[in-house]
């Protein structure tokens, strides 16, 4: 493919403040994508028919943004280390937690309440404390 | 106690395996990444990340179906550990002592949250 502009190749890099940030958009999409994941097995009740898989909205909306999660987490590891971000994905526990307490009417307890603020904790520990 | 099966330990704990492995390929796929059809389509790490991932998910979807949370979840994430590891082994990253910390408060809230969804 053709390359104008003289061979040196450009292109945008991301900070790591900003590989981190593209992370965490990640684990919304990916949160998302899980109770829509939900809401479709649901409807789907006891069929195991894979044309209903593939065919159902809810279900589908759930593929598409797991699609577009693994997209822009690809982008951020382009510029920042695999040990950093990959954990951060854990994020995802935090908000599914809360949308299945919210919208599927789960019990939130201590246990969960302590779960979730040492998961935020250690994520923030992860974005912020290595620091370069 | 119900109790949770061996057979279910044993998938989530290979689900975590394949998908560190998925990590390793999709970070060593993003690191050659160029925008064009080319190289796009033959971007074989990428690929490769992509179906771990699925794999992944399936071993994982099919070990959570029985057992309980507070014990599987821990075992799913071991996954960060075993990525934590490749990325040392494989890509030279420094293990820091903010990363390890951040890690471990990762694990310890994973395990609080499969308690509280004790069933």
């Amino acid at each position: 493919m053709a390359n104008f502009g003289g061979g040196l190749e450009k292109r945008i890099r991301l900070t790591r403040r900003q590989s981190v940030g593209v992370t965490v958009i990640c684990t919304f999409l990916g949160a998302a994508g899980q109770v829509l994941i939900k809401l479709g097995a649901a409807q789907l009740g006891g069929s195991t028919s894979p044309v209903a898989m593939i065919t159902n909205p809810l279900l589908l909306g759930g593929y598409v943004l797991y699609g577009l999660m693994t997209v822009l987490f690809v982008l951020a590891l382009r510029d920042e280390e695999l040990s950093i971000l990959y954990p951060i994905i854990a994020l995802t526990y935090v908000w599914v937690t809360g949308l299945s307490v919210w919208l599927f009417r789960e019990t939130f307890n201590l246990a969960k309440g302590v779960g979730v603020a040492t998961i935020v904790a250690g994520v923030s520990i992860l974005g912020w404390g290595s620091e370069k | 106690m119900t109790g949770t099966p061996v057979s279910s330990m044993l998938l989530v704990l290979v689900a975590s395996f394949v998908g560190s492995f998925g990590a390793v390929f999709l970070k060593s796929g993003a690191s050659r990444l160029r925008f064009n059809l080319k190289h796009l389509v033959t971007n074989y790490p990428l690929a490769l990340g992509v179906g771990l991932f699925l794999l992944s998910s399936y071993f994982f979807v099919l070990g959570v179906r029985r057992g309980e949370l507070s014990v599987l979840y821990p075992l799913v994430s071991l996954g960060y550990v075993w990525t934590m590891l490749w990325s040392r082994l494989f890509f030279g990253e420094r293990l820091t002592r903010s990363k390890c910390a951040g890690l471990l408060l990762i694990l310890a809230g994973i395990a609080f949250i499969g308690l509280g969804a004790r069933r």
